[in-house]
């Protein structure tokens, strides 16, 4: 394999031997002719390249890509699941590529919106939903400007949500975007809510609400979820449901049941569409009934004449993306969710849960698990303990060298060194026992051979990158 | 693990540290901060002049594990602030009680500095968070 792939713009000009482009055949305007000259360019500094030449440069790009097709990809909090390939069959579908949004007879299109919003509601026991979030954190936005605006259309002005250091980064992020200040609560030895931290953030009387994921990003479900929610609605706030964990629960357990009046969801987490480098993604907002005015506009309503899309109600926080959303994303989640249909959906929260406890219990005994409770979809171990002063990068670096994806690392903060798994439910047994036969195999190196582990990767077509080097100084041209 | 602890300071239990010189403070974060940080990349600090109550957030802390921030010891006006940081963050992790320190500043409450720890009791906290 070679190694240094130049960038396409960086490629000699090799001539334009033999392409497959066909012939103009329409009549030429001369550009200036149509166009003002301040809006033309003199230059246009694109490669001149034989297209087998193109094709050469992006296999070779593609050879060196590592994805879930390639092999097992735990990486915690993301969901790294499978993406079902009939997803793509479904999404190519010449009804829903050759279609504008805003046509006439579109009702095939709207129809799939309008029940897909039905299906995530039936999931999550929300009574509304929008689909026009473009990604989770967008999908926590839009839920916090809801907070926000509800708050408003009550005279009441409430400045604090609370986040528990359990949260994914983007909760905080996101609440302070919407222009709310934050308190931290700090879990206890179970990695919880203390309820009593609680009682005395909740008596501020400026608190709007609290952002939880459930199980958080430790992996463990909070057993006193019910109380929590009590205690916020009962002291004013609203509960919002981050839906980034939601795989585990899946047909097992409603967010609307725990309590929640707001969740956001990953389709490209949980209902299995590409993401990572092959976004984009989908946040779609679930709520209950007395949110349901103050969610975006336009909505998609049911009527005799069919579905349609109408900007409703004057108490809506407005306008966030386009109606459709990331359209080709919500295909292919509602593709996933057809095929699987109910049962199969509880399967997937009951196989990620089974998966991840059995990867728990065997990598526990050479490794440290500083939250030791049954755990959900993940779990968290740490570098403590580990010979030679070996690191969680250097843990993380060596599985490259298996050829597997390295687990999210340092995350959650709360605890130290942060080995952060989560296999999904698309792995198989064998896939996990090879995953456990590399954990077990490092650990040995850590003892028989640290400096492989320091040294690590050595297989990947690049070295260790200095990554304090690139963050300190980086270069940003050339 | 040994982490250096230099005499005459106060400390905080988020852990920065404060000397205390006339009626001046200066202050930066611990050798055990520090390693929890791991490299910093980056420390963003206060303008002179700009004033905090105690508790509050004067300096964001960036390092490649994490992102964090120095908590105000004291009340008081932001008086003096280590330029070199912004070149040479990585004065933190080399040198974090001398030339790693962060910012100067002139208290407005006398009384909330017997309200720092002494190091026996700062000891005592690290105890317990590496347990």
């Amino acid at each position: 394999m070679i190694s240094n792939i130049q960038l396409i713009f960086d490629k000699e000009n090799e001539g334009n031997q033999q392409n497959f482009v066909p012939k103009m055949d329409i009549d030429q305007t001369e550009l200036d002719e149509i166009l003002q000259a301040s809006l033309l360019r003199k230059d246009l500094p694109i490669p001149n390249i034989p297209e087998i030449n193109i094709v050469r440069h992006f296999i070779r790009l593609s050879n060196k890509n590592y994805g879930v097709d390639t092999g097992i990809y735990p990486l915690g909090s993301c969901t790294m699941k499978y993406n079902p390939k009939v997803n793509e069959t479904i999404v190519k579908l010449p009804g829903f590529t050759r279609i504008h949004p805003l046509q006439e007879e579109n009702q095939g299109c709207l129809g799939l919106l309008y029940h897909i919003s039905k299906q995530l509601g039936e999931i999550t026991g929300m009574d509304g939903f929008t689909l026009q979030p473009a990604a989770g954190a967008h999908g926590e936005l839009v839920g916090l400007l809801i907070i926000k605006k509800y708050f408003e259309s009550k005279g009441i002005k409430k400045q604090k949500i609370i986040v528990p250091d359990s949260a994914h980064g983007t909760n905080p992020a996101s609440a302070k975007m919407a222009g709310f200040s934050i308190i931290e609560l700090i879990s206890n030895e179970f990695g919880e809510i203390p309820l009593d931290q609680l009682e005395f953030a909740m008596q501020d009387g400026d608190v709007a609400g609290i952002m939880l994921t459930n199980p958080n990003t430790l992996g463990v479900f909070d057993r006193q979820i019910k109380e929590i929610t009590r205690i916020v609605h009962e002291n004013g706030g609203l509960c919002y449901y981050d839906g980034a964990n939601l795989n585990p629960m899946l047909g097992i357990c409603r967010p609307r049941d725990m309590g929640f009046d707001i969740v956001h969801l990953n389709l490209h987490k949980t209902f299995s569409t590409p993401h990572g480098g092959g976004g984009p993604g989908s946040g779609p907002i679930g709520v209950v009934k007395e949110l349901i005015p103050f969610l975006p506009i336009p909505c998609l309503i049911s009527t005799e004449n069919g579905i349609v899309c109408r900007e409703i109600d004057n108490k809506s926080i407005g306008r966030i993306k386009a109606f459709w959303g990331n359209f080709g994303v919500i295909v292919r989640a509602y593709a996933y969710i057809l095929a699987l249909g109910s049962e199969g959906l509880k399967k997937v929260g009951q196989i990620a849960v089974l998966n991840a406890n059995y990867l728990r219990i065997l990598l526990q005994q050479k490794y440290i698990l500083p939250y030791n409770r049954i755990c959900q979809h993940e779990f968290v171990l740490s570098d403590q303990g580990i010979p030679n002063d070996i690191t969680t990068e250097d843990i993380a670096k060596r599985i490259l060298d298996y050829g597997i994806y390295a687990p999210t690392i340092y995350f959650p903060l709360i605890v130290p060194g942060a080995l952060m798994i989560e296999p999904t439910e698309t792995e198989s047994k064998q896939s996990l026992d090879y995953f456990i036969e590399v954990m077990n195999k490092i650990y040995e190196e850590t003892k028989q051979n640290p400096e492989l582990l320091k040294n690590a990767p050595q297989n990947m077509p690049v070295k260790r990158l200095d990554a304090v080097l690139a963050a300190r100084k980086p270069i940003l041209h050339d | 693990m040994d982490y250096e602890f230099p005499d005459g300071l106060k400390y905080a239990t988020t852990h920065e540290w404060i000397r205390i010189e006339n009626s001046i403070a200066t202050v930066g974060i611990t050798d055990y901060a520090q390693h929890q940080f791991g490299d910093i990349v980056f420390v963003e600090l206060p303008e002179v002049g700009m004033v905090f109550e105690k508790g509050s957030n004067a300096a964001e802390i960036e390092s490649v594990k994490a992102v964090g921030d120095l908590i105000m010891p004291l009340s008081g006006e932001i008086i003096g602030v280590n330029q070199n940081l912004a070149g040479t963050p990585e004065l933190v992790n080399s040198s974090p009680f001398v030339d790693g320190w962060m910012i100067k500043l002139a208290f407005s409450h006398a009384s909330e500095i017997d309200e720092l720890l002494s190091v026996d009791k700062y000891k005592q906290i690290i105890q317990n968070e590496e347990h």
